[in-house]
């Protein structure tokens, strides 16, 4: 059989992504530092696990009802209040998912007709774009610069702007640049969007790990962007929690009936151990997150001190768990100075352009690692930049 | 200050660029603070965790439970002192409960640990009894897991 004329084109002409591919390299090399993992090096706090044993011990283990345990909504609709100052009812506007993916994929397909454009600010996560096109919009990226702080401004979103948008993506703290959306720039982008008919999604899956005094603004919070919202959360980067697979989606009442009729028809429910283990983590959990945070903090100082003062300039992240910096003062593209790293003194790191093409001349730094396996990193990065003095 | 500290508790090898970088203060004001913990003595030193089991080095560790008069005037700092003033001796604490002090002592063997407490330890005026407790494994030390290698097994998304 002829496979590749069986599958679906749009799939197949997919690129893979561009980080696995570079980490199936380093996977192979021995002694390799990898600064490429895209999640905490943690473990789930041990009540949440605690959580889910009880409830594999307590034999409860049916599905859960479509859009999630009634007491998880409730408490998630408790938890994106007290951040947002937004209601969703809990019945009716709030959707437990299979991690914040599931969510990303099922607010584009419930919303996208052929031919829909959706704007994406780059670099970004590496599934917006292929989902968006799976389910037959076209991409717009929209290119976030360093100079603005990798900013989305207000004016490169008013020139995307077209009679066929129909969704923004809105990634902040954004991966891969950890850049955030301050509440000074989150109102000249609302000013923008009101009085469209532009849904936001805006996955908000770092909202608890942003830095410094000032607490994350999301862009639902601000007055008349709720009912053009679809807000993106879960626990995957928070609590810890990645392999449980435990994200959630809000939004306006109608857009959800039938974004939970796709999740109903498509994954019946989440994982009912996740559930419960998700309502522990939300009404204990939060000395973890504020640990957990300040651990990263420290983190990200060190490292964004460290390579400044090797000259890989990295503008400041204010969120998630990556800096970005530039490695222009090597001369090399993203894609040689990461296999070059990676040959030269066994350190990984992913390539801008994973990101989207706006990414080169910039490579992705996570933190989510010890502080002595950071120092090792840092020390073999200096050993590699003496070449291009 | 605290917040200084902790970072020393988890990593005494930073150095004081790192540090600074770390708390967001200049390099110059961490030396300085380093340099006034050590002088009031709340830094007291900088040391490494060996697994010694790890190494041909003969090393065993006993706690020893010491039952001691205390003396009318100074209390259980006296035989404290003396106790810890012996080389032998790793750690000395003041305990609530059903023994006085929890001393800590290390040896080339089990019978040089035995012999320590009977010859030096025992026979000291205020010492009413002792308890040798030889460590047969360590499993975790100031924080540090001693067991096992932990893996990254994490993959890339």
């Amino acid at each position: 059989m002829q496979y590749d004329k069986l599958l679906n084109r749009t799939l197949a002409q997919l690129p893979p992504s561009g980080i696995r591919r570079f980490f199936d390299i380093a996977n192979e090399m021995e002694e390799v530092i990898s600064l490429s993992v895209g999640e905490p090096d943690f473990a789930t706090p041990w009540h949440i696990r605690q959580a889910g044993i009880r409830n594999l011990e307590e034999g409860k283990t049916w599905y859960t009802p479509n859009a999630g345990l009634i007491a998880l909504r409730q408490e998630i609709s408790r938890y994106v209040q007290k951040e947002t100052g937004v209601a969703y009812d809990p019945k009716t506007e709030v959707l437990v998912t299979v991690g914040g993916s599931e969510a990303i994929d099922l607010a584009l397909r419930a919303l996208i007709n052929p031919g829909d454009e959706v704007l994406v600010p780059q670099p970004s996560f590496v599934c917006y774009d292929p989902l968006a096109r799976l389910s037959g919009a076209v991409t717009v990226p929209l290119i976030t610069k360093a100079q603005d702080g990798f900013r989305l401004t207000a004016e490169a979103l008013r020139a995307a702007i077209t009679p066929r948008t129909k969704v923004l993506v809105f990634p902040f703290p954004n991966n891969p640049t950890g850049a955030v959306m301050r509440r000074e720039h989150l109102e000249q982008i609302a000013d923008v969007l009101r009085g469209t008919d532009i849904v936001v999604l805006t996955d908000e899956i770092y909202s608890s790990l942003t830095y410094g005094d000032q607490p994350h603004v999301s862009i639902v919070s601000l007055p008349g962007m709720a009912e053009r919202c679809l807000y993106i959360n879960g626990f995957s980067k928070a609590f810890a929690m990645t392999g449980w697979r435990m994200g959630y989606l809000c939004g306006p009442a109608p857009l959800m009936k039938q974004i939970i009729k796709l999740h109903q028809f498509a994954l019946m429910c989440a994982p009912t151990t996740a559930q419960h283990a998700a309502i522990e983590a939300l009404r204990n959990g939060e000395d973890d997150v504020l640990h957990m945070r300040a651990e990263y903090d420290g983190r990200r100082r060190l490292i964004v001190d460290g390579l400044n003062r090797l000259g890989l300039t990295c503008f400041e992240p204010e969120g998630a768990f990556y800096v970005f910096p530039s490695v222009a003062v090597t001369g090399l593209s993203s894609e040689e100075f990461c296999t070059r790293l990676l040959q030269e003194q066994h350190v990984a790191v992913v390539p801008g352009p994973a990101f989207g093409a706006c990414g080169e001349g910039f490579v992705r730094i996570s933190y989510c690692y010890s502080i002595d396996h950071i120092r090792e990193a840092l020390r073999r990065i200096e050993i590699f930049l003496r070449s291009f003095r | 200050m605290d917040s200084l500290l902790k970072l020393l508790d988890k990593n005494a090898r930073l150095s004081d660029a790192q540090l600074a970088a770390m708390l967001g203060r200049s390099e110059a004001e961490v030396t300085e603070q380093l340099a006034a913990l050590e002088k009031s003595g709340v830094i007291r030193a900088y040391k490494a965790l060996i697994d010694w089991d790890k190494t041909d080095r003969e090393y065993v560790t006993a706690i020893i439970e010491l039952r001691v008069t205390p003396r009318k005037d100074l209390g259980f700092e006296a035989i404290a002192e003396t106790v810890a003033g012996f080389e032998e001796v790793e750690s000395v604490y003041l305990m609530s409960g059903g023994y006085d002090l929890s001393v800590h002592v290390t040896g080339r063997t089990f019978q040089e640990v035995a012999m320590f407490v009977s010859r030096r330890l025992a026979t000291l005026d205020s010492v009413v009894s002792t308890a040798t407790h030889f460590v047969l494994r360590r499993y975790k030390d100031s924080g540090v897991v001693y067991q096992g290698q932990r893996k990254d097994e994490r993959g890339v998304f």
